[in-house]
């Protein structure tokens, strides 16, 4: 909570439509992904699960989108802002836009944003915007059942097979250099908080470490080394997996523009 | 155990809005269709208008339960049937609901249906880093071990009882 500015200075209305595109995005773009799951996952339990927690994230993403586009004002619904915008408007995180590779990657990505999840929602609580706080409250409940699942086969698999292991420990190496944009600055979540919207992304960092390190101690996985970043999912600096994803994701609205069912 | 607020609205409601909270105790849930909407908690208000328009405050269970929409449908549907037209459900989102909100006929039911209910209450926290144990609904066995975190639905998790080996469903604490 004492991570949100105490100083307000009053959110513009452009600054709370782009931080809502934010955290909406990011919840978007990861429900996109593990939704690729389904129908495919190593077994039912796994299938219904992950699509679970994408109904979850689904769910924070309308709400976060539903906000953007009645402060903008212009009349663009939920709908236009996930299906009517190009990628160079998204600014999701790129960690969550990372392909699929296999159920060891998958968790890995998921327990990773989970932990920041939990950090970011607990903070959020104190947005001066009460439908950040709102959503915040809700949310944090069940991102704590996420990460209780994530962290779980985090360790199973870790500690598991030298199979799982080595595909867990690889899922990790890979996506590792993705983490640093979670607590970057020069970002709208930094503007946010400097208006008292957010937490500033990098004081979750220390609250995520430690969550991350004893879950990988007890994974018995490696942590790999920082490495400077190159991607900005947040300032809108994608890599190239985002049209592909948008490309499916969009397909109906573009080529149907208006089509309801 | 944390009060609905909804129960305790419900008690002192003028005649009007207690009949529209009957109506409601009459609409079941379309995941869990043992459970009416009042009996799962999700119902937050009840406001009738002078010109008579009703509006129904209604939480979701989860914030992405496909659920929710047609569950604003039918409190309308059904309404309208009773001869309210033009009511609104609205949605209300704070503070979050929460399965302590289920009523204890509630709980009945669901455990009668095979569903095993909350196995306790979520006012700390920090139960969700503890697993309760939760007793099979068909023989209440505790020697039950979870398999999934989430099942059919995102309020569910997946268990299997070791005393009678049938699989059964759990309603999440959260």
């Amino acid at each position: 909570m004492s991570a949100v500015a105490t100083t307000v200075t009053a959110a513009s209305t452009d600054l709370r439509f782009r931080y809502a595109l934010h955290l909406g995005d990011t919840s978007l773009i990861l429900a996109q992904r593990l939704g690729e799951w389904v129908g495919h996952a190593p077994a039912l339990e796994e299938d219904l699960a992950l699509a679970n927690i994408a109904l979850d994230l689904l769910g924070q993403a309308r709400h976060l989108l539903s906000y953007a586009g009645e402060i903008e004002g212009k009349g663009r619904s939920e709908d236009d802002l996930a299906f009517l915008r190009d990628p160079s408007d998204f600014s999701n995180l790129a960690l969550v836009e990372q392909p699929n590779v296999d159920f060891g990657h998958t968790l890995v990505r998921q327990f990773l944003i989970d932990a920041w999840q939990l950090e970011l929602f607990e903070c959020l609580q104190g947005s001066s915007e009460p439908r950040f706080a709102e959503l915040a409250a809700k949310a944090l409940k069940e991102t704590r059942y996420h990460y209780r699942f994530s962290s779980g086969w985090m360790v199973r698999l870790g500690d598991g097979t030298e199979e799982s292991h080595k595909r867990v420990q690889a899922g990790l190496d890979a996506l590792w250099k993705f983490t640093g944009e979670l607590f970057a600055p020069g970002a709208v979540d930094e503007e946010a908080a400097a208006a008292g919207l957010g937490p500033d992304p990098a004081s979750l960092r220390a609250a995520w470490n430690a969550n991350v390190e004893q879950v990988l101690a007890e994974a018995t996985l490696k942590k790999p080394a920082d490495v400077s970043y190159r991607w900005y999912g947040k300032r809108q600096q994608h890599s190239e997996h985002l049209s592909h994803l948008l490309a499916e994701m969009q397909f109906m609205q573009r080529t149907y523009p208006g089509a309801q069912w | 155990m944390q009060q609905a607020p909804a129960n305790r609205v419900e008690g002192f409601a003028a005649p009007a809005e207690r009949e529209i909270w009957r109506i409601l105790a009459d609409v079941p849930d379309p995941e869990i269709p043992v459970l009416s909407v009042v009996e799962l908690g999700i119902i937050r208000h009840v406001r009738v208008a002078d010109n008579g328009r009703v509006t129904v405050g209604v939480s979701p269970t989860y914030t992405g339960c496909p659920a929710t929409e047609v569950i604003a449908r039918s409190i309308e549907t059904r309404l309208e049937a009773e001869g309210y037209e033009h009511s609104k459900v609205e949605q209300v989102l704070s503070p979050p609901w929460t399965s302590d909100w289920l009523t204890e006929s509630g709980r009945a039911k669901l455990k009668e249906y095979g569903i095993a209910p909350p196995a306790q209450s979520v006012s700390n926290p920090k139960h969700l880093f503890r697993e309760p144990k939760v007793a099979c609904p068909r023989c209440s066995s505790l020697q039950t071990s979870k398999q999934s975190e989430f099942a059919s639905t995102p309020c569910k998790a997946l268990y299997r009882c070791s005393s009678c080996l049938e699989p059964f469903e759990y309603f999440k604490c959260i």
